[in-house]
């Protein structure tokens, strides 16, 4: 397939195409991180993860036309608020769920992927009755519009650029929270042995419900920066839950390392191999890959590990 | 059937019906009992439906929850509005419609089961409904097997025809080779991209095309790409798309991936007033969506756009916004559900009848002159002799009409050579 072309326009290709890839692997990881908490510190399998996200996109949609009607001159930093409330948005919601369903739940991890699934359908409906079945059309400021030029063949989309940094900047501060702070060794406590955290004077409701809600404010934030590049409906979560998931388990449920390798090989592969053959061949080699892998670790890429 | 002879067969049938439009001021002055005048209930419902002397019962059977919500949401809207003024306008046979509505939920089993119910315990004169194709295929038994009466409004595949259903939408070839010829011809294209969601309407579509292209146009196909449903990354076959550079993309994407398409297409730099598209899957109501800003300067090839400059369609997006408010817009399918109730009213007058069988033998010929999109006429084969017109996405979210075809095209739901 390559036969036809001048060895600029190959060059031109494969530097975009990396981007490409990168841009991928951004996507997965920022739609990843929230889950990797809540699915790997806690245990709970949140099925819901996709609708706090697009909660996330409906506070963007809403802050975009806020400012369109009475602040028009700050229009073109709206997003920068947007994603903060985003996060508040998201975060209070799961803070309320896991004070309402989760916390009963902890001792039945299996129990909450009924649950989470259950509370998935009503906020879809919630949002349809809301905003209504059809998808938003969220509007950007001018510049996150368009591509920078690098050179004549070479464009690099800024929304991609974007997303990049913004995951970049959620990742560092996320392993911060978690490996340095007092709170993350708390957290990292509650996770290893529930009864001796509390025994030394973890408050480990507390903790949950912080943690919980922490997860679901990155899934908004991540929502907030998919309005960029994705739709914005009721159903629009249902788009990620799958991928989001690969990429956890994949990576090894309980390590943030895990999910970040993790997301950068499928995304890798699946860009790659998108570039060679049809999207729909791409994915399912992509998944036969995974499957294969999981098949000879179970625990995924990385696991800590654990005494039996 | 020519013409002429058409006109022939229908002349006494439109007296009737000026007639009877004559009357309609006058008849909604007189008491109750004047409906008597009415044919009478056993004379037109000879099989058991939901008819009575002053009212007929019809099913509304689509998506009002879960993912398909997004798209069926205006054709309700629309059946809802052709129905209200039908009965403004006296109703059918001298009998107001009622309408059951019920949900198929997006879910294809779901909407077999609901089919079966309107039909079985409601016994309704007709449904308008479905709008993928698979929820078609899934009722399509059951219409046949209960011989109901199915009108359905989405541009599909083609390679269906049922005595008991009338395609008011284009089937494939109506839809696709017009816009073909005009962007080979206007913008003399020779290499063509096509992209689609993967499942089996783009997939037809793409076969059609590409036989088109190739064997008519003397053109090239140099890329042909699925993506699963939903798929929300676009960025490998966008760089495809820059290095093959084709002098037209063709795509039908559809859904939330459509969004995500047009966004990254518009992130890397491709300037659609520039790099021309051709669009099968886009209508205002998914603009709505992808955002003006994004798609502006894309070609889109079907049947009706809301912008059309025509007296029937001023009326119609006017009564449409009045029912709905001023912020809905209308697409193709919408307006083809709009056509579904007035078509069977039209049928049901020419038959004379509510029978099931009869509608099915009377529905060729029937002509609605007071379509949106302009004069249509049913075929033999139960789908729409219609026009197809080219627009071009403008950022206001609305297309401007560039092209349309001089006559109405006939439907070809097999067509020998592109299969």
């Amino acid at each position: 397939m390559f036969g036809d072309y001048s060895l600029g326009d190959l060059g031109s290709i494969f530097v975009m195409q990396g981007f490409a890839g990168l841009i991928l692997f951004s996507v997965y990881v920022l739609m990843a991180l929230g889950l990797a908490i809540i699915f790997g510190q806690m245990g709970v399998i949140n099925m819901a993860h996709g609708e706090f996200m697009i909660l996330g996109a409906y506070v963007t949609w809403m802050t975009s036309n806020f400012f369109q009607s009475y602040l028009p001159s700050l229009f073109s930093g709206y997003f920068f608020l947007a994603m903060i409330l985003a996060f508040v948005a998201s975060g209070a919601l799961g803070m309320l769920v896991e004070w309402v369903l989760i916390r009963h739940l902890y001792k039945r991890p299996l129990d909450t992927l009924l649950a989470t699934w259950g509370l998935s359908l009503m906020l879809q409906q919630a949002y349809r009755s809301v905003f209504g079945a059809r998808e938003v059309g969220v509007e950007l400021p001018q510049w996150m519009l368009g591509s920078l030029h690098v050179t004549d063949s070479i464009e690099v989309p800024i929304n991609g650029v974007f997303v990049m940094c913004l995951t970049v900047l959620i990742t560092i501060s996320v392993a911060y929270v978690l490996y340095m702070s007092r709170w993350g060794r708390q957290v990292r406590a509650v996770v290893q042995n529930r009864i001796m955290a509390g025994a030394v004077g973890i408050n480990t409701e507390k903790v949950d419900r912080y943690t919980f809600g922490l997860g679901c404010g990155i899934a908004g934030v991540a929502g907030s920066a998919f309005t960029m590049i994705g739709s914005t409906g009721p159903t629009s979560g249902q788009l990620y839950i799958v991928d989001t998931f690969l990429v956890v388990v994949f990576g090894g449920a309980a390590s943030l390392l895990g999910t970040i390798a993790s997301a950068f090989s499928i995304s890798q592969t699946q860009s790659t191999l998108e570039f060679f053959m049809s999207g729909s061949m791409a994915k399912v080699l992509t998944l036969l890959a995974v499957v294969g892998i999981l098949m000879l670790r179970p625990q995924g890429l990385f696991a800590l590990k654990v005494r039996k | 059937m020519s013409d002429e002879a058409n006109k022939g067969l229908l002349s006494p049938l439109r007296r009737k019906l000026l007639m009877g439009m004559a009357a309609v001021p006058a008849m909604t002055m007189l008491p109750r009992g004047a409906f008597a005048q009415a044919p009478a209930t056993s004379a037109v419902n000879t099989t058991g439906l939901a008819v009575t002397d002053t009212e007929v019962t019809v099913g509304i059977l689509h998506s009002a929850t879960g993912t398909m919500a997004i798209s069926e949401t205006g054709s309700i809207q629309a059946e809802k509005l052709a129905i209200e003024q039908i009965n403004a306008a006296g109703g059918v046979l001298g009998r107001k419609i009622k309408f059951i509505q019920e949900d198929g939920a997006s879910d294809w089993p779901t909407f077999a089961e609901k089919a079966k119910k309107l039909l079985v315990n409601d016994k309704v004169a007709a449904i308008m409904g479905c709008w993928t194709s698979a929820s078609r295929k899934a009722v399509l038994p059951v219409v046949e097997q209960y011989n109901g009466m199915l009108y359905y409004p989405t541009f599909y595949e083609g390679l269906e025809q049922s005595k008991n259903v009338i395609y008011t939408g284009q089937e494939a070839t109506q839809q696709i080779l017009a816009g073909l010829n005009w962007i080979a011809k206007e913008k003399g294209a020779k290499s063509f991209f096509f992209i689609g969601s993967d499942y089996i309407w783009p997939r037809t579509s793409n076969k059609i095309a590409r036989k088109h292209v190739e064997n008519v146009l003397k053109g090239k196909v140099v890329g042909e790409e699925y993506y699963p449903l939903g798929n929300t990354q676009f960025n490998s076959v966008i760089n495809k798309i820059k290095l093959t550079k084709p002098d037209v993309i063709f795509t039908d994407v559809v859904g939330g991936s459509n969004v995500a398409f047009y966004k990254q297409l518009k992130a890397a730099g491709i300037d659609l007033s520039k790099q021309a598209l051709l669009t099968i899957s886009v209508t205002e109501d998914e603009i709505d969506g992808i955002g003006g800003e994004n798609i502006a300067g894309a070609y889109a090839c079907m049947k009706y756009f809301q912008s059309l400059d025509n007296a029937n369609n001023k009326a119609f997006v006017s009564a449409f916004k009045k029912m709905w408010g001023e912020k809905t817009v209308i697409g193709d399918v919408t307006q083809a559900a709009y056509l579904g109730p007035w078509l069977w009213k039209l049928t049901v007058e020419k038959a004379g009848s509510f029978d099931v069988d009869k509608i099915a033998a009377a529905s060729p010929g029937v002509e609605f002159k007071g379509a949106p999109e302009g004069y249509v006429r049913i075929h033999e084969n139960h789908h729409l002799w219609s026009k197809t017109r080219v627009g071009r996405a403008k950022l206001d979210g609305q297309f401007e009409l560039i092209y349309e075809t001089a006559d109405l095209v006939e439907p070809d739901p097999f067509p020998k050579g592109y299969q």
